[in-house]
């Protein structure tokens, strides 16, 4: 059948696919091979390509400059707010796909529109609530305010999840007199786990990547490692090395992640709109 | 039958989610409302009050903000078209048949731009595109522009990220709307015509529309929403070259405390993005009742 087909030359289509790796792929390359380069090779002009590394960045990044705390803060919080936006997002999910109610369209609006929302639109009156609340700085204030674009994605992944799921099965365990809550626990929840975990690792993704909130509403104590990262550009004699160092360490979960969930990409950053 | 459960198992299940949302998204929202009918300056707290719409008056007639607005629209027109571009050559490579090993390498490098720290990739642009030590200027053959520093280049760069980022979005979203397209129809329209544009454009065409409609809207929001990369390469700068919506927002706030003047901004921005997200589930969430 394919052989059918007219094709480009085979070589220009090789060549192609290795210009599209390439320019994915190099900044990667860049930014590790610097991360690499003591602080003298770092700024030679013109940058070198061969160099003998070092892992000296990595050290004082994470001992001396204190990433290693930020990096354990933007873990925690984004593993505590994908737990809570799994704990309410599930529930809700299920109700989506099995119960029929008033105002659930109205409801699938909001979910999408906090989607789209802007987090300067939130960040101004959030500030001014943490700070008349004494939650500045504070653990807590992350995991919550990230609600704002993790539980719309959980609850829009895992919806479409239930919905998969044949109704006969919740029919057959009602009859046998389960609960709702049994069926969806016992029953579907299970059945669903492949877009749990899915939506988890969304949801950890945009948590740890988050900027904005990270570096209005946190100091020191709290301080995630993307505004870790942006704090070395300060000054003028900028540590490239070490904020490729940071910024490395900061990446690699990410791209882990986002490697294991490369089939359901597109279709939770459309929120299902392309399958 | 299907779906008949008592008001108080609905509650129990969709309430907490309802009400933690409502509590992070809802609340500040009303706050902010509040204080953009305010004169609410951080370093002046003492003498807070009411003004009615008086910052809405402010931010409309504003020149700089429509600036900031223009700009945001101006980077959405030159970005996107070359995401367009780019990401539809990319999925009419990726979907031809062969080649399997490469093309499955491919689609993997493709996923790891968009997943990369916004921040990060502004780190990147910092040290890639330097002027002295950058690799760009080494790669352009010893070229010695200045990137950062220049308010046009310094333009152009945040396009070159914007397309480096989102371009395999696009290309991703393509790819997916032409493995719609049922095989026997391609067959059949590619034993009729050896010219790829009549395929492209009366076979697959009709299966790439909302693939192109969702990449429209959600690129545009995501423009309105753009802030940690061009944050940490520019800071909205040299002048205001690469101040865009959502940084000139945070300036107006964070930097010139003007909270009732950045929360009036804010919330006519969140009037724009709810605008486009109606018309976004206008278009693909017809379905649901």
């Amino acid at each position: 059948m394919a052989a059918a087909r007219t094709q480009s030359p085979l070589w220009g289509q090789i060549a192609l696919l290795i210009v599209i790796i390439a320019v994915c792929v190099f900044p990667f390359y860049w930014m590790v091979t610097t991360s690499l380069k003591t602080h003298v090779v770092a700024l030679e002009a013109p940058p070198v390509w061969i160099f003998e590394p070092t892992l000296a960045n990595y050290r004082e990044a994470l001992f001396e400059d204190g990433v290693l705390r930020t990096l354990i803060n933007s873990l925690v919080i984004a593993i505590c707010t994908t737990g809570l936006a799994l704990v309410l997002g599930v529930p809700a999910a299920f109700a989506l796909a099995r119960f029929e109610f008033r105002g659930k369209k109205d409801l699938w609006f909001w979910f999408i529109t906090n989607r789209m929302v802007s987090p300067i639109v939130l960040a101004l009156p959030f500030f001014l609530i943490a700070r008349n609340l004494g939650l500045l700085d504070k653990h807590v204030t992350l995991i919550l305010i990230y609600l704002t674009f993790n539980l719309p994605i959980v609850i829009w992944i895992v919806t479409d999840q239930f919905r998969g799921i044949p109704y006969d099965l919740d029919e057959a365990a009602r009859l046998e007199g389960a609960s709702q809550f049994r069926i969806m626990r016992s029953i579907c929840l299970p059945l669903a786990m492949p877009g749990v975990a899915v939506s988890a690792i969304f949801s950890f993704i945009f948590s740890w990547n988050e900027l904005m909130f990270g570096l209005i509403l946190t100091r020191t104590d709290a301080k995630t490692a993307p505004a870790m990262a942006v704090s070395f550009m300060e000054g003028y004699n900028l540590p490239y090395g070490k904020i490729m160092a940071t910024s490395t360490l900061i990446v690699i979960p990410v791209l882990i992640f986002a490697l294991l969930a490369s089939k359901q990409l597109v279709r939770g950053l459309t929120m299902g709109a392309v399958k | 039958m299907r779906g008949k459960v008592s008001r108080r198992t609905i509650f129990a299940f969709i309430g907490p989610a309802v009400i933690g949302l409502a509590m992070v998204g809802i609340a500040p929202l009303l706050y902010a409302l509040w204080t953009s009918l305010h004169f609410f300056n951080l370093t002046k707290l003492k003498k807070v009050k009411f003004i009615g719409f008086e910052n809405y008056w402010t931010v409309l007639t504003d020149e700089v903000f429509w600036q900031a607005m223009g700009r945001t629209m101006f980077l959405l027109g030159t970005a996107l078209p070359l995401q367009l571009a780019l990401g539809l050559g990319i999925a009419l490579v990726l979907h031809q048949p062969g080649l399997t090993l490469i093309k499955t390498l491919a689609r993997l490098s493709l996923v790891l731009p968009m997943a990369t720290t916004y921040a990060v990739v502004g780190l990147l642009g910092q040290v890639m595109f330097n002027q002295k030590f950058g690799v760009v200027n080494q790669l352009m053959g010893g070229a010695n522009i200045n990137w950062i520093g220049d308010p046009e280049n310094a333009f152009v760069m945040i396009v070159f990220w914007d397309v480096w980022q989102w371009t395999p979005f696009v290309a991703l979203v393509l790819l997916a709307g032409l493995t719609m397209v049922p095989g026997e129809i391609e067959e059949a329209a590619r034993l009729e015509t050896t010219s790829k544009w009549t395929v492209l454009r009366y076979v697959q065409l009709p299966f790439l529309i909302p693939g192109l409609v969702a990449v429209l809207i959600l690129r545009t929001a995501d423009t309105l929403k753009l802030f940690d990369m061009v944050f940490t390469l520019t800071r909205g700068g040299p002048g205001s070259s690469t101040e865009f919506i959502s940084l000139m927002i945070q300036r107006v706030g964070f930097r010139g405390f003007d909270q009732g003047l950045a929360s009036a901004q804010a919330i006519i921005l969140l009037i724009i993005t709810i605008i486009l997200a109606q018309i976004y589930i206008r278009v693909f969430y017809k379905e649901v009742n």
